[in-house]
């Protein structure tokens, strides 16, 4: 027990200071969990006991993985993205499998090289995800080709992991295959009849998946123990794999269709978050455990081989997606984009490698330098996102340039700039008093979508001099400021009383620093945007919690006044003072405002309002 | 591992079979996983082995219950009831062990009859706060009495753990504190002083300082399993530390729980050892089911029924006393007394540890437990039979206490703009609101502001468990991700029914899925300060300020009542139905609005304006109401 | 059955006990239909369009309201500014309130006493009534004398509790009657003296021209 505890102290441990430290300098979280391992384990620290059986018993998070990815598949987007899905997915996991088969056929014989190839054909997706979205790049063009093949490589590991035992040299009975006694063993049984249970398997999971499981969650939910929904989320997938391994199918697959079953399941929320952290700690201990195995020794007396290896594999994978986008008719730039984002190898490596490892399909003196190659081209992942961006100039989908419309109205009191969010409130209010203000938005799309909606807005950015001029700057008496971007509303009304000093400035600001940054240039109407609809919401909220709705009005009134009378003082103590002043100021403002409100509340008191409640004190 | 699996697979299947059925018929989850213990161990369909080392392994539930127990400890509260937790709680256990004792050394040595006297002073926390809650009385001044009794157990409990032990006989105690780890037992009694002291502070420094910064860095990776991990090895940590020292775990984790209880990490802490926990204490429960020995019991028939009886009779004496010599209102004197009239959970996580520890027989913690399993499993029945035949007449005076506006739970989910100034005006009217947010930069700024935010991804069930959703009256959704809020609101309405909802939504089409949801309280967030911004503008432009604050009204209260019959187009008539009614919407408002200036004032205005009125009816001044002209 | 519109105005209804103890002794008579005036229109926003259709609607027209510096709350005289429109409620066209009975139900602090000459408030409480009472009149409406609960402030609840039924008792009374105009007439502006706070409650209850 003690012995189990401080194994599991040293692996939570090391991921917690590991990870982050890999996030800091910008590398995948999978890299430092194999950090961590590579520290405690055998040539590092030597803390760790025994690696190989932790590494058996926290595979099964990918079990648990697989029946996440499942859960998530939505067929309808499956569907929609047929193409890019099955075609370039496709091609580029068969065409990188078959090439690399066969250049490695020169040097093994030709089973291990298909499964290493196939193995390395994936790319990682933690990797690629994460940099995607910290570059914004998800939603370009580029993103999408490369987030479909990504999703074909998740769903390429359940064939990969059924036909690696068939591609064994030898036979080593393996884990997951049926085997071990402990269960019932139908290998026994004639071919027929082992077809049957097979099919018999997956046909219960799918029946028990529609029908039983909804009934059951639904019971399970009502007793309000959550531990008991967690055990029966754990159990399903525990009881999925120990029927796979029955049938002789592997669990992942069995895990997986499970998933897909449950995904419309209306409990699929909850099933995701319970699993989810079990398979993060899982397969967190299982990259530690593979920092934790790689040899060092061996690697470095073939360091050549695994130099060799990893710019065999950058190479190989980077044409091939090249090709495939070529093939796909993609711009120049997503075909650069494509082979350089997924040219490295993935983590679903180590868990084939580890899979094949156990069922004797590769040896060790294959899996060490592939394993090798694969993490030191994650390592250098990161360098290519760069490379290609530098090569290809500031990467991503520029937007065409549109002439700003001509504006063709004269003599307008107002000048409305942005009509999103906040300024289509403030433009529809003053078109219905009656006064027509001139509305510039710096959105194309945006435009042509209020046009319908019947409002005459013109596209442009009136950051622009000649066009704050083109929409009768200097006879206007208002300018309204709404745009989202608080640099842009800045420079604008920069320009505006620079040019224009006679125009008068209402702004809306995003928060606090950009109400404060006005406030600096000084303009004549201020609005923080969110602060009228957290009060009114709020009035809205003690109704419902029993307020009378008049008491509620006046209190949220007060608050509002006593919070706008405030905010000059609340200025000055921001450019003036410390953060900490500034803080303290704030909390005794707060807290004034509280008592303000309580006085109010309690001794039935409002500012003169005494007298209405006076009848109280009668007995 | 496949045998592992298999285990693993028997076990949840279980609790999941049992807890439900023990939940329907009213007695609570802890009997439930007895049962499926004895259904499943070697006295029913002996389906699972080696229960002895599956005990000791799941035993890890309990120091990672009391870590929890730790973090709902708020020193301020303790300190608030310290009157009553010490008083009855601490009254109510001295005398009950004493009494215990007192009676047991007729039969048992003086040790083992302390040992069995701390165990079963105790009571079962969680059936008596399900009973109090079930039947409305949680917050009714006997509630709050019976509370401070459970609550010092809850205390009690670490003390006891790590007194064991030491009533052990000389050379028993061994497997509780060995160690594979370093072994102080050597070392001068000083020295080993000085390290136990050192260890605690570690502990304490730790938590207070160590934590805050570490759980950051962990939170801005955005990693939910590394938050777990840190977790675990927080409570990991905090307990082989004192198993070096010689202290009981236990004791560690709690002290880790009460540093943390008022840190920002706490909700999320607790919903990320909650299920480790539960699942474990699950299993040990389980385990503890199945190690019954039932021949052994079936011959001591006689010995249990007197221990029931034994148990229930003295508690409730006991506690009847203690509510005599304390004051208690008379007419709640008898609750008082019949609600923790019964043998705890705690005895099932005791029990074993003074088996192990040498300080009971075997034999006489099975009898002890399968008396108190009895108790458990009569607790429900006899407070309704009290209720029923007994306090019948006070019943109308009582009532539950109904709900203070100012006294309901709301939790605020998502702290930014929006949330904060919201939370800031609930707080202001003397509501204090569950603030939970995901961004941890912006709960430490928050935290410098003087709001108690808590950090945490809100779309989880067990988050907002451990927020208090169960008991709350609303919670308040300002998160901007509208698939997340989206998320958030389905399993609200899912598990907690009663939840009143209230979400503010950065655009229209957000508001009609929420519409679609059913979710009543909905605000578009930038429209109020849009709208106030542009009555500013009429202002600047020259017009009146009450004109301008009128015409503001107007169009808010239109175009709100609108809202609806453009969502039900929106809906059943598609989009170019939806975009022409909109557009026949604003026309309908300008016209409104127009008209509302041109007469000067609203519709209503029209008498104020004098002379007008004169021309029209040529009536004399003195037919208008108004005097002033 | 006369149908009767009961506008309730009391800015801190919530706490208010004497007017909660009337309001609630005749909420949910069928009949009579109830407004609270400052739960329907917290920012004083009123649906003139509403208000007129309601008081079409009913025959009675019943104001409940403390007595605050011997006037109205202020809700209650937004109201009447924006709801007696020109040209609806008076003026050449404004006949929509001809004939309908207009009542005042009100609640002072001060005992009954203070409102005599020479007491602390010097005037008859009717006399403080009169800017109402005008309005009606030119509203072509049938003032009828005001239901007065005064001395709140001392009041136990038992007491309240038998003005609510008292108040209930009018309304009821009130609903009955077939001969009110020829009540109300007895009240006339014209040059009768100031009618006594309650003279309705008398006149109805003691059956004097009941049935």
């Amino acid at each position: 027990m003690d012995n189990f505890l401080l194994q599991l102290l040293l692996f939570c441990t090391a991921a917690i200071i590991a990870v982050p430290l890999a996030r800091k300098c910008g590398l995948s979280s999978v890299l430092g969990y194999l950090l961590a391992g590579v520290v405690i384990g055998p040539f590092g620290l030597s803390l760790m006991g025994d690696v190989e059986s932790v590494m058996h018993f926290t595979e099964f998070g990918v079990v648990m993985m697989l029946f996440l990815i499942g859960l998530e598949l939505k067929p309808s987007l499956l569907w929609r993205m047929r193409t890019p899905i099955l075609g370039m997915g496709g091609m580029q996991v068969v065409g990188t499998a078959l090439v690399i088969g066969l250049i490695g056929w020169f040097f093994v014989p030709w089973q291990t090289a298909l499964v290493v190839g196939l193995t390395v054909s994936l790319s990682s997706t933690a990797i690629v995800l994460q940099t995607m979205r910290e570059k914004g790049t998800m939603e370009t063009s580029s993103g999408r080709a490369v987030f479909s093949i990504l999703l074909f490589q998740d769903l390429a590991v359940i064939p990969i992991l059924s036909i690696l035992p068939l591609l064994a040299l030898s036979s080593v009975p393996g884990r997951f295959s049926s085997g071990e006694a402990a269960l019932l063993d139908i290998s026994s049984l004639p071919t027929m009849w082992r077809v049957v249970a097979t099919l018999g398997a997956i046909g219960s999971i799918s029946v028990i998946g529609k029908y039983l499981a909804r009934p059951i969650f639904r019971i399970i939910a009502a007793t309000r123990v959550r531990e008991i929904f967690i055990a029966v989320a754990l159990a399903m997938v525990v009881g999925i794999s120990l029927l796979m391994m029955v049938v002789g199918l592997s669990p992942a697959l069995g895990a997986f269709l499970a998933g897909l079953v449950l995904a419309d399941n209306e409990y699929r929320y909850e099933l995701e978050s319970d699993i989810d952290p079990f398979k993060g700690l899982l397969l967190g201990v299982f990259f530690i455990s593979v920092g934790a195995s790689l040899d060092f020794l061996f690697i470095g007396h073939h360091l050549l081989l695994i130099a060799a290896l990893v710019v065999g594999l950058l190479l190989v994978k980077g044409l091939i997606l090249y090709g495939v986008g070529f093939l796909f008719h993609t711009p120049r730039e997503v075909r650069s984009y494509l082979a350089a984002a997924l040219c490295q190898g993935g983590e679903f490596a180590f868990v084939l490698f580890e899979f094949s490892r156990s069922n004797g399909v590769l040896t060790d003196k294959v899996i060490t330098p592939c394993i090798s190659a694969v993490i030191i081209s994650m390592f250098l992942a990161p360098l290519f996102f760069m490379l290609q961006e530098r090569l290809t100039g500031r990467s991503g989908n520029e937007e065409q340039q549109r002439e700003a419309d001509a504006i063709k109205e004269r003599g307008a009191r107002v000048i409305l700039s942005g009509f999103g969010k906040v300024g289509a409130d403030v433009g529809r209010f003053l078109l219905s008093t009656g006064i027509r203000p001139v509305i510039v938005e710096p959105d194309a799309g945006h435009v042509a979508t209020l046009r319908r909606f019947g409002f005459e807005v013109y596209y442009g950015d009136v950051g622009r001099l000649e066009l704050l001029e083109a929409a009768g700057a200097a006879e206007a008496e208002l300018l309204v400021v709404t745009d989202r971007d608080p640099e842009k509303a800045r420079a604008l009304i920069a320009l505006a009383r620079e040019h224009f000093p006679q125009l008068k400035i209402a702004a809306s600001a995003s928060d606090r620093s950009a109400v404060y940054d006005m406030m600096d240039i000084g303009v004549s109407a201020l609005r923080r945007e969110t602060f009228g609809g957290a009060v009114e919401l709020g009035r809205e909220v003690l109704v419902r919690l029993g307020f009378r709705r008049y008491e509620a009005y006046c209190l949220t009134r007060l608050f509002r006044h006593q919070a706008e009378a405030f905010l000059p003082k609340l200025y000055h103590a921001h450019r003036g003072q410390s953060t900490a002043e500034y803080q303290l100021l704030y909390r005794r403002h707060t807290s004034r405002i509280a008592a303000l409100l309580q006085a109010r509340g309690e001794n039935n008191v409002g500012q003169n309002e005494k007298a209405w409640a006076a009848s109280r004190g009668e007995d | 591992m496949e045998h592992f699996l298999l285990q693993i697979f028997v076990f949840f299947v279980a609790a999941a079979i049992a807890v439900p059925v023990a939940k329907k018929i009213g007695i609570g989850s802890v009997l439930g996983y007895l049962a499926a213990g004895v259904i499943i161990g070697p006295f029913g369909l002996s389906l699972i082995d080696n229960v002895e080392s599956v005990m000791h392994f799941t035993e890890f539930g309990v120091v990672m219950m009391l870590f929890l127990i730790g973090l709902e400890m708020k020193p301020a509260v303790l300190w608030q009831m310290r009157n009553s937790i010490l008083g009855l709680g601490g009254g109510q256990v001295l005398v009950t062990t004493l009494l215990i004792v007192f009676v047991s050394v007729w039969f048992l040595p003086g040790r083992q009859a302390l040992v069995l006297g701390l165990i079963l002073s105790l009571s079962s926390t969680a059936i008596v706060l399900q009973l109090l809650k079930e039947r409305g009385r949680y917050d009714s001044s006997v509630g709050r009495s019976i509370f401070s009794v459970v609550l010092f157990h809850d205390l009690a409990v670490v003390p006891i753990m790590a007194l064991l032990p030491l009533l052990a006989p000389v050379g028993t105690h061994a497997s509780v504190q060995h160690g594979g780890l370093v072994d102080i037992s050597h070392l001068s009694g000083g020295v080993r002083f000085f390290l136990t002291m050192l260890a605690i502070t570690a502990v304490f420094l730790m938590g207070r300082f160590v934590t805050r910064p570490l759980f950051r860095a962990i939170a801005m990776t955005g990693m939910r399993e590394l938050f777990a991990a840190a977790s675990l090895a927080l409570v990991v940590g905090s307990s082989l530390l004192m198993m070096v020292v010689g202290l009981p775990a236990p004791l560690g984790t709690f002290l880790a729980g009460v540093v943390l209880a008022e840190s920002e990490y706490r909700h999320e802490l607790e919903s990320n050892i909650e299920p480790f926990k539960g699942l474990l204490l699950g299993i040990f429960f389980i385990s503890i089911g199945a190690s019954l020995n039932f021949e052994l019991l079936w011959e001591q028939w006689w010995v249990v029924c007197l221990l029931v009886a034994g148990i229930v009779v003295f508690k409730f004496v006991i506690l009847y006393l203690i509510a005599v010599l304390f004051r208690l209102p008379a007419s709640e004197r008898g609750y008082f007394s019949i609600v923790p009239a019964q043998g705890g959970t705690f005895a099932f996580v005791l029990l074993p540890f003074a088996v192990q520890s040498g300080a009971l027989p075997p034999l006489v913690a099975e009898l002890v437990l399968t008396a108190v399993v009895i108790t458990m499993f009569f607790a429900p029945l006899m407070v309704t039979a009290w209720e029923k035949f007994v306090e019948r007449r006070v019943e109308s005076k009582e009532g539950a206490d109904a709900l203070s506006p100012r006294g309901q739970r709301v939790i605020i989910a998502g702290f930014g703009r929006l949330g904060t100034d919201l939370g800031r005006l609930l707080i202001s009217v003397g509501i204090k609101p569950v603030i939970l947010d995901h961004d941890p930069v912006g709960v430490e700024a928050l935290r410098n502001f003087g709001f108690e935010v808590f950090y945490g991804d809100v779309t989880r069930l067990d988050l907002l468990e451990a927020a208090g959703a169960a008991e709350a009256s609303m919670l308040i959704v300002t998160i901007s991700n509208a698939e997340k809020a989206k998320e958030l609101v389905e399993l609200a309405q899912k598990h907690y029914p009663n939840l009143e909802i209230a979400i503010a939504v950065d655009d229209w089409r957000v508001v009609y899925e929420m519409k679609d949801l059913g979710v009543s309280l909905i605000r578009r967030e930038t429209r109020d300060s849009a709208l106030d911004l542009g009555m500013d503008c009429l202002k600047l432009l020259g017009m009146h300020s009450y004109e301008a604050f009128r015409l503001l009204r107007m169009f808010k209260h239109q175009d709100l009542k609108a809202s609806d019959e453009l969502y039900e187009i929106w809906r059943e008539k598609g989009e170019e139905t939806f975009i022409s009614s909109f557009r026949d919407h604003n026309d309908n408002l300008a016209a409104l609005l127009q008209c509302a200036q041109t007469n000067n004032r609203e519709e209503a205005g029209k008498g104020w304006a004098s002379d007008k009125i004169i021309r029209a009816t040529g009536s004399r001044p003195d037919d208008s109401p108004e005097t002033g002209g | 059955m006369n149908k009767i519109l009961l506008l309730l105005a009391h800015p801190a209804f919530g706490r208010s006990v004497a007017n909660t103890a009337l309001y609630s002794a005749v909420e949910g008579m069928e009949g009579v239909t109830c407004r609270d005036l400052y739960d329907l229109s917290p920012d004083f926003f009123i649906d003139v369009k509403k208000e007129q259709e309601l008081l079409l609607a009913h025959d009675i027209i019943i104001q409940q309201y403390p007595l605050y510096w011997y006037s109205t709350p202020s809700l209650l005289k937004e109201w009447t500014d924006l709801v007696f429109e020109h040209g609806w409620a008076y003026g050449h066209d404004g006949h929509a309130l001809r004939g309908k009975y207009f009542m005042q139900a009100i609640t002072t602090g001060s005992e009954a006493e203070s409102y005599t000459l020479g007491g602390q408030s010097s005037m008859p409480l009717v006399s403080y009534l009169a800017p109402q009472r005008a309005t009606a009149r030119l509203c072509g409406m049938h003032w009828l004398p005001p239901f007065v609960d005064a001395g709140v402030h001392y009041e136990s609840r038992a007491v309240l509790a038998r003005e609510g039924q008292r108040y209930r008792r009018l309304l009821e009374a009130l609903q009955q009657c077939s001969q009110l105009l020829q009540l109300a007439e007895k009240y006339q502006i014209a040059d009768g003296p100031v009618p006594e706070a309650n003279a309705l409650d008398r006149d109805l209850l003691k059956g004097e021209l009941n049935g």
